[in-house]
């Protein structure tokens, strides 16, 4: 088995970073930008933008739950997608009668929720509609997390719940609350354990990298649709190293 | 259109760039600033758990004091739990034996209350799944739940002497595992194109 020194380890991930900014930047130029019609279609996409519809003209709310993940831990890319979602669904549902809530159980992940609302809602001209309250930091730890976040899945005023985030696989007992009070329920995570329940439990489930992909299918813009496109690409490239790593290996015996 | 700080964007990619950079290349003095700006960010964090916490308080008391629809009694136990467990840590430290003894007592029985719930929750999921998703998927997804939760328990396991049973038995051991991977690639490549979108100011989760 060949061994990886550290240098050309870090070499082979530069590379990588290098090729996917590259690539990300490319894809970007107007005159290479894919349509968003061009996305493979994702059921429970559509059925969430639905869903956002729906919320707003019965005047009822949306919850988005960015999970248990903080930003100075591997999983902090997931919040991160949680926040850009959430961006989108804001935008979405503003000027609902009932504005959308977040939960989180990192406090730096409440801050930046409160904030990207506050964004959406100035720049929307309707800051003093804007209430802090509508970014709660429910809990520290997974089962306290969802603990907290029980009583707005229990919430009939609550049409949609869109679980973007770090969670383990007690998400269970939140998407349960919610079809019992015959809330809508989508929600992807990066745990593998989670995406199973989710899969079990989740009216929509989003399997793998889907998660990633929800702010694209929601127009949050041209970057994020071209690094739907630079994953694609890499992806691709994985399939065809992981092939011809196997052959070697057999020829090489 | 939503205005951010071109500032607080220039301040953001540049960290996020020396951080990066510093994970890859072994110079010291780039790993000097690298180490810096975690323990700064790590600083930042324990303030925002501060003002998270307040908000936290402050949400509950407002919750509390609300007569009408968005009235919650348990709002109080909240804030009287925080105080009594402020109090103790305050008095006797957080790490010390009778504190941590205390909150784990409490603590542990809950959430085990709640995992049991949970796997009577996921059992009964598992049944509801074909009145939800009535496809090929979900016979595939039962299936496979039930085939190796009894290759998982070790049932299976006399079988592996014999020749041709025990290959297949390996092979459906290391099927789980090849999915998995698929899925964490995947889930990868999503992570650093999010990364990548933060650093090159395309995304920007703060308002600045």
């Amino acid at each position: 088995m060949i061994e990886l020194s550290p240098v050309i380890f870090s070499g082979i991930a530069i590379g990588i970073v290098l090729v996917a900014a590259i690539l990300l930047f490319i894809f970007s130029l107007p005159s290479l930008r894919s349509s968003p019609r061009s996305l493979r279609p994702i059921p429970a996409v559509q059925r969430l933008r639905r869903a956002i519809g729906l919320a707003v003209e019965e005047g009822k709310g949306l919850h988005v739950s960015l999970g248990k993940a903080n930003l100075l831990e591997p999983p902090a890319a997931i919040p991160l997608a949680g926040l850009s979602t959430l961006e989108r669904i804001t935008q979405s549902s503003m000027i609902s009668d009932r504005p959308p809530v977040t939960t989180s159980g990192d406090p730096a992940v409440s801050i930046l929720s409160q904030d990207t609302m506050r964004g959406i809602y100035r720049s929307g001209n309707v800051l003093e509609s804007f209430d802090p309250a509508q970014a709660n930091l429910v809990g520290a730890s997974p089962v306290a997390y969802i603990a907290g976040t029980l009583p707005v899945a229990a919430d009939e005023n609550e049409a949609a719940h869109i679980l973007v985030g770090s969670f383990g696989p007690e998400v269970g007992l939140l998407t349960d609350q919610a079809d019992a009070t015959g809330s809508f329920t989508i929600g992807g995570s990066e745990s593998l354990p989670a995406q199973a329940v989710l899969y079990a439990t989740a009216q929509q489930p989003l399997l793998g990298e889907e998660v990633f992909a929800l702010p694209a299918y929601l127009g949050a813009g041209s970057y994020h649709q071209a690094s739907l496109r630079v994953q694609d690409w890499l992806r691709w490239g994985i399939v065809v190293v992981l092939i011809v790593g196997t052959l070697l290996s057999v020829a090489l015996g | 259109m939503n205005m951010k700080s071109p500032i607080a964007t220039a301040i953001a990619i540049a960290v996020g760039l020396i951080v990066l950079a510093g994970y890859f290349v072994p110079l010291a003095i780039l790993q000097q600033i690298r180490f810096q700006l975690l323990d700064w960010a790590i600083i930042v964090v324990g303030f925002a758990a501060i003002v998270g916490i307040i908000n936290l308080l402050l949400v509950h008391y407002k919750r509390f004091r609300t007569s009408g629809p968005g009235h919650d009694s348990l709002s109080l136990v909240v804030i009287l739990a925080f105080a009594a467990t402020l109090v103790v840590g305050l008095l006797f430290g957080p790490s010390s034996s009778p504190f941590q003894s205390v909150i784990l007592k409490i603590q542990r029985p809950i959430e085990a209350s709640l995992m049991a719930v949970l796997a009577i929750t996921l059992a009964f999921a598992c049944v509801r799944l074909f009145q939800r998703q009535r496809g090929t998927l979900a016979v595939v997804f039962l299936l496979s739940v039930v085939f190796f939760l009894l290759l998982g328990s070790g049932i299976l396991g006399t079988l592996g002497n014999i020749p041709v049973l025990g290959d297949l038995i390996g092979l459906f051991n290391r099927l789980p595992v090849a999915g998995a991977r698929g899925i964490l690639i995947g889930i990868a490549l999503g992570s650093l194109m999010a990364g990548l979108r933060i650093l090159l100011g395309a995304d920007r989760p703060y308002s600045g």
